[in-house]
């Protein structure tokens, strides 16, 4: 039983799970360029509606307001995909470090 | 049928299935004289819903078609979109395709040994694979943004460029999964208890895998050399020297070992990768509507060969798209292996690890929808037309 030699290797070793909420030094790993929340920065946004049209999951609805279309989020539809911020020409749409997406309110989960 | 046959129902709700699958084994004592398989339940509609979004759209819907070997669709129809344009795409492009792609096989082959362990009754290899599995879903994460689906390749090219900072961290990888893999490489095959239960379980012979179109390891797993990477190259598989790995063994045995040693083969080809990848752009933008014409499609998935087929009419949707998942093909010879036939004998005990060693996704391969009567013993297919009649009525 080779294993048996790792089973005791592994008796003095740090847990290798995670626990959750997370305590002092408990942390997950998260890279730079991790796909989670969308922020949508108002002011830099032109109305062209190009995240309306790549946007497989119909996360994205486009308003009218007094400057022009805007465009609408509803988070719980987002699949990550990260589509619309590599479209997007004014950089308006970023996807931010934030995985922590639970809640018990859909209007939570709405950006304007 | 005997008196001494008897008919065991297996699933769609059974803890030995992961996923909603009806098997009817017919025994006589401990031994399956028949099995029969019934699939459907997890019907998507993954192909209609295709016909109503475009192509862009369309990536992030064929990466759910298989959570396990997204990328393996992804790359499918990519490349599919590709051939209709009949362009070819920028070389680094292709490099960093195959990267993702064997990063992507060595997390399925990791995953498929843990549940091996859980399957065989091992819960201490399960936890420790999963455990080194991690070390793979962390650098993929680092190089694509999520821990399995990578939304990575796009038509034209792929989405992210590997920085020397996440090569580094790549290399690195590596060697502790090549470390590991070499670990479960030794100890897996000298374990008496893996051994009982693998060693001529599932004997699916040459000439059986041949004639049933078994596909991917678990042809391997039959002494035939065949993978799609090596006979028809696709992205950059022509430059990335790899071996074939088969087994004569045609047992439950041989598939275990073929996916651990393609693992350490995955895990040389992103080194090699890693090492040659060459400088240029990685996307090519191309216009949103192809020409009309239709193209076939064929990548080596975890688990056995995907082939994608489109048609487009010159807008911006597809006309038509088919997938062919590789469980599919792999269904009528794992029946085949669950069958006692002439010196090969079948036991009860043994389905739990037969249907795992097709390492099966029976979800991805749900395509078509059949209505069954099973009082009447009937079945049958209804137009869009009927159906609409049929919910009228009703």
């Amino acid at each position: 039983m080779s294993l048996a030699v790792e089973l005791l290797r592994n008796l003095v070793k740090r847990r290798a799970t995670v626990l959750y909420p997370f305590k002092d030094k408990d942390r997950v790993h998260l890279p730079e360029g991790l796909r989670g929340k969308i922020a949508f920065h108002r002011e830099r946004c032109i109305g062209c509606s190009m995240c309306f049209r790549v946007c497989p999951s119909e996360t994205i609805e486009m308003t009218e307001d007094r400057i022009g279309k805007r465009p609408r989020f509803y988070l719980d539809r987002c699949t990550y995909c990260q589509q619309c911020e590599d479209v997007c020409p004014t950089n308006s749409i970023e996807l931010t470090n934030q995985f922590e997406n639970f809640g018990f309110n859909r209007k939570e989960y709405r950006i304007e | 049928m005997s008196t001494t046959e008897i008919k065991v129902p297996v699933g769609p709700q059974h803890p030995a299935l992961k996923e909603p699958e009806n098997f009817t084994f017919t025994v006589e004592g401990e031994t399956i004289v028949k099995a029969d398989v019934r699939v459907g339940y997890a019907h998507k509609g993954i192909e209609k819903l295709m016909e109503s979004k475009t192509y862009i759209q369309n990536i992030p819907l064929v990466e759910r078609i298989c959570g396990i070997c997204n990328t393996a669709h992804t790359i499918c129809y990519t490349q599919n979109i590709e051939y209709l344009y009949d362009k070819p795409i920028p070389r680094r492009a292709e490099y960093l395709r195959v990267v993702a792609e064997e990063l992507n096989r060595i997390h399925s082959h990791l995953l498929w040994l843990g549940v091996v362990g859980h399957e065989v009754g091992f819960e201490t290899l399960f936890m420790y694979v999963w455990r080194d599995r991690e070390v793979v879903l962390d650098l993929i994460e680092t190089l694509t943004g999520n821990r399995v689906s990578m939304a990575f390749t796009t038509v034209g090219g792929t989405r992210r460029d590997i920085t020397p900072e996440i090569e580094h961290k790549m290399r690195k990888g590596m060697d502790i999964l090549e470390e590991r893999t070499k670990y479960y490489r030794r100890t897996v095959p000298a374990d008496p208890t893996i051994l009982a239960r693998a060693k001529g379980v599932g004997i699916l012979t040459a000439q059986e895998a041949i004639q049933l179109c078994a596909v991917g390891p678990f042809r391997r797993a039959s002494t035939i050399k065949e993978d799609v990477r090596s006979d028809d190259s696709y992205a950059a598989h022509d430059d990335v020297p790899f071996n074939v790995v088969t087994y004569d063994t045609c047992d439950f045995f041989g598939r275990m070992m073929v996916r651990i040693d393609e693992t350490l083969e995955s895990i040389n080809m992103v080194r090699y990768c890693l090492d040659h990848m060459p400088k240029g752009p990685i996307r090519m933008r191309l216009p949103n509507t192809p020409p009309v014409a239709e193209a076939v499609s064929k990548v080596e998935a975890p688990r056995g060969e995907d082939i994608h087929y489109v048609r487009s009419n010159g807008t911006d949707k597809p006309a038509r798209y088919k997938v062919r998942a590789p469980t599919s093909a792999n269904l009528a010879p794992l029946l085949q292996t669950m069958t006692s036939r002439g010196k090969y004998d079948v036991y009860i005990a043994d389905i739990p690890v037969l249907i795992a060693g097709i390492d099966p996704c029976m979800c991805c391969m749900d395509r078509s929808v059949r209505f069954v009567d099973p009082s009447k013993g009937k079945t049958w297919v209804w137009t869009m037309d009927q159906l609409k009649k049929y919910s009228k009525r009703m």
